[in-house]
């Protein structure tokens, strides 16, 4: 039993329990699933649906973060990806040929790997501090977005497009599988193959990696491309669920939301050891207050209040010190000792 | 003799860390007016026994008693007020701001919320003068040596009606003078009646200073003795639990054979770092670097193993001339390294036994070609068993194993890799006489074996001990190589390093 609670993701799980308990008494049937026209429905594949484009950049987010640096670039990537891609839809003479699309698709996320290889260069060939790098590409990168689509919101009517943020496939939200697949492949990648060691390894220790033989530099270019990468293809999600590209909006602050799932999911800012599970949870819970949010009716003019006010419970709990302290009376008496009442209590 | 009763008493001390012993069932005691000295390798739990005296960890079993009453200490600040002051190895003091701003900060004389600078700075002199000290107190902290900084914080404790004072290896960083001199200051304060626990690694100056000392081993009690009545020998013994005569069986070397030059320097250097030198080093042989801190060591094993850029020069590896980019380059040509800064240039803290172990080996095989599990494991158990790594557990933490066994975790990552050129940055600095005998021993096995070793040390016994050939440097230059025969000695290596001339 200890050792379950003693596991790093008993907290993130105990908070995301709690938040989904919570909306049973608000919301009727909440952890009913149901089967309409061959297609899975409810609550809880809501979540999942609306939340898998923060999955997938906070999976990318993961690896950076591991690595003792910070991507601030990811909401500019996603509207990059969603503005190219929509661009090139709407160029094509059918908008429903699955090869053009397919092909507006590969561009898009070609050019997100480019950007993410930007940012690497940045970090690990010129050696600027990860915060500013991206910072770079945050900025430019809506300029960017902007410069795609003109200004303009671009809309377009595709249905092979539309499936990827809004189809289903095999009766799941078709998002649902694509990060399915991209987590199995991160995992792969870090867990099955060594890379996960590497980047934990840099991240622990850059100096030490280095004269190990380690080659922070490959590391590093890979990681934050790989986060562009994910970055890029939530901005497909994003853009597909609402068919149009919105340079402006799309991705907004996806950064922050990113970077809190990594924390509450127990990665450490600092680098070092990383938790894609427990990123993944990190998200839900995000994504599960937000629902929680609208389904309880917070006032919209108190919704930011309120999330800020969970969040800030949910990094206690999960900070080892605060529960330390927080608990300390409830532990002490499990070590007894014979004269307790004699002891000089010496307070700080 | 009778004794005075103690002023502190520590009975049947347990702590436990996760899948670590690290105090079993120890009793500790204190006399008013002694030099108490506490001994152990690292690993036995010196740190853990001060870091619970101080009440930086909660105690799990046993009970600690000053003045004859019974004390709870939950923080270092509860210790401190009680009388139990800390003057911990790195001094933990403010070099920017003034000598008495450093012994008053947080309780600086006031009146109706206005510090009285004058009282403050007479208050430090009078301080310091009980010690013996002549300082300028409004002089920042900066302009005095590490060692007068190391007394001004030994007054500060004092003067927190300090009874009981702890100094934690107060003499790593000193050098002979400065230590008599806080000799000194120790003496001073024993006349005061105050208690001193004292941490060292170097025997010498506990059978200088201590009166008393309680030695550990694996976290348990093995005694208390009179200084006076324990030879070195026996203590050293006593912290081992085995003889000393490990340590001398690695006398009478065999010479190096003729073997083919495995790598070849020609006036390799870099500017501002070390001016160029020729270094040939033979398959088996034991190359020993001499010299003083900041002689140019470390720049020369940098060198070698790519960690920096060479500025000219050539170096040939197996005869074949090679130009190491990065330290990647010099592993794929079987070169390695173990970097004197274990923390900062060594260990990823957060990754366990295991993974430190396997890193250099993976890294070699590049992140798509994983190491199976089964072979890890055998591996690390392996080395595990081979250095007599403790605790032998490849899934603990390396931050949480002691600072010789962090270092032989080091030399297993490096060892896994079965390296034709080994080189060594002071493998043996801050670890306990057990382990530097173990490690010696592993060198010469090693280059009986054939690999060729290049072995740092400040300490010239060691290196003779090990080497068959000396390069001794001195201001950033190598200014000779001897070899290792029965005419060279400490003395003439001593008389090498300080005169810079070749003998």
């Amino acid at each position: 039993m200890t050792r379950f609670i003693r596991h790093r993701l008993f907290w993130p799980l105990v908070i995301l329990a709690g938040l989904l308990l919570l909306n049973l008494f608000f919301t009727d049937n909440f952890f009913r699933i149901q089967m309409k026209d061959g297609h899975l429905y409810g609550s809880l594949i809501d979540i999942f649906r609306f939340g898998a484009p923060l999955i997938l950049v906070s999976l990318g987010m993961t690896l950076v973060i591991a690595t003792g640096g910070i991507d601030l670039s990811v909401g500019s990537v996603v509207a990059v990806a969603g503005a190219l891609a929509c661009l090139q839809i709407s160029d094509l003479s059918d908008q429903n040929s699955v090869g053009g699309v397919l092909g507006a698709v590969g561009i898009a996320l070609v050019l997100s790997v480019i950007l993410g290889a930007w940012n690497g260069f940045l970090v690990a060939g010129i050696g600027i501090q990860p915060i500013i790098a991206t910072l770079i590409l945050m900025v430019a990168g809506r300029g960017l977005a902007q410069l795609i689509t003109d200004g303009q919101i671009t809309t377009v009517n595709s249905s092979p497009y539309k499936l990827i943020g809004g189809g289903y496939w095999l009766t799941l939200p078709f998002g649902i599988i694509i990060v399915a697949v991209v987590l199995a492949l991160t995992a792969f990648l870090t867990r099955r193959l060594a890379l996960g060691l590497l980047i934990e390894s840099v991240g622990g220790n850059a100096e030490a990696s280095r004269l190990s033989g380690i080659s922070a530099r490959g590391v590093l270019m890979m990681v934050y491309a790989f986060c562009a990468l994910c970055a890029g293809i939530a901005g497909l999600m994003i853009s597909s669920n609402v068919s149009s590209a919105d340079g402006n909006n799309a991705g907004l602050w996806i950064e922050l939301d990113a970077i809190l799932a990594v924390v509450i999911g127990g990665t450490s800012l600092a680098g070092g050891r990383f938790s894609l599970g427990g990123t993944v949870l990190g998200a839900l819970i995000i994504q599960t207050l937000t629902t929680t949010i609208y389904s309880i009716g917070v006032p919209p003019e108190t919704t930011l209040l309120f999330k800020a006010l969970v969040v800030t419970i949910v990094c206690l709990l999960q900070s080892p010190a605060f529960r330390e302290k927080a608990f300390r009376r409830r532990r002490r008496p499990v070590a007894p000792s014979p004269a307790t009442e004699e002891k000089v209590r010496v307070s700080a | 003799m009778a004794a005075p009763a103690p002023i502190l008493r520590m009975s049947g001390i347990g702590k436990q860390f996760p899948g670590v012993k690290a105090l079993d069932g120890v009793d500790f005691r204190l006399l008013p007016g002694e030099v108490h000295a506490l001994m152990g390798e690292n690993g036995a739990g010196k740190s853990t026994l001060i870091k619970v005296l101080t009440g930086v960890y909660d105690i799990d079993a046993g009970e600690i008693e000053l003045e004859g009453r019974r004390v709870v200490f939950h923080s270092p600040l509860a210790a401190q007020h009680a009388g139990i002051s800390t003057v911990y190895q790195e001094v933990n003091l403010c070099t920017n701001l003034s000598v008495a701003e450093n012994i008053f900060i947080g309780r600086e004389p006031r009146r109706l919320g206005r510090i009285q600078w004058k009282k403050m700075r007479r208050r430090a002199a009078e301080l310091l003068s009980r010690l013996d000290l002549d300082l300028d107190v409004s002089a920042p902290l900066s302009s005095y040596s590490l060692a007068i900084q190391q007394m001004v914080a030994i007054a500060r404790a004092v003067d927190i009606d300090a009874k009981v004072l702890i100094l934690d290896e107060p003499t790593s960083s000193l050098d002979a003078g400065e230590v008599a001199q806080l000799f000194r200051v120790m003496r001073r304060l024993k006349e005061q009646g105050i208690a001193i626990l004292f941490v060292s690694h170097f025997l010498d100056q506990i059978y200088e200073i201590s009166d008393r000392m309680t030695i550990l081993r694996n976290g348990r009690l093995v005694g208390e003795y009179l200084t006076s009545e324990l030879s070195q020998v026996e203590l050293v013994g006593k912290m081992i639990g085995r003889e000393l005569a490990d340590l001398e069986k690695l006398e009478g070397r065999p010479p190096a054979n003729e073997a083919a030059p495995l790598v070849e320097a020609v006036e390799l250097g870099r500017s501002g770092a070390i001016e160029p030198f020729t270094l040939t080093i033979h398959e088996g042989e034991v190359v020993g670097l001499a010299g003083l801190l900041g002689s140019g060591r470390t720049e020369v094993a940098r060198l070698l193993f790519g960690a920096d850029h060479a500025g000219g020069g050539t170096l040939k590896i197996g005869g074949e001339q090679v130009s190491l980019r990065t330290p990647r380059s010099a592993v794929a040509r079987k070169l390695a390294f173990c970097s004197e800064n274990r923390r900062a240039e060594g260990l990823i803290p957060d990754l366990t036994v295991r993974e430190n172990v396997i890193l250099a080996l993976q890294a070699a095989r590049g992140w798509t070609r994983p190491i199976p599990r089964r072979k890890q494991d055998e591996l690390v158990d392996k080395y595990i068993a081979a250095l007599n790594i403790r605790p032998a557990d490849p899934e603990q933490l390396v931050k949480n194993l002691s600072g010789g066994n962090q270092q032989k975790v080091l030399l297993a990552r490096w060892l896994i890799l079965e390296p034709r050129l080994l080189i060594l940055d002071e493998p043996t600095r801050g670890i306990d006489v057990g382990a530097k005998a173990e490690i010696q021993r592993l060198v010469a096995q090693l280059s009986d074996g054939g690999m060729a070793v290049l072995f740092i040390s400040a300490e010239l016994e060691e290196v003779l001990r090990l080497s068959h050939k000396v390069g001794v440097l001195r201001d950033r230059k190598m200014v000779a190589q001897l070899d290792n025969d029965e005419r060279l000695t400490t003395d003439t290596l001593t008389e090498t390093i300080a005169s810079g001339a070749r003998s």
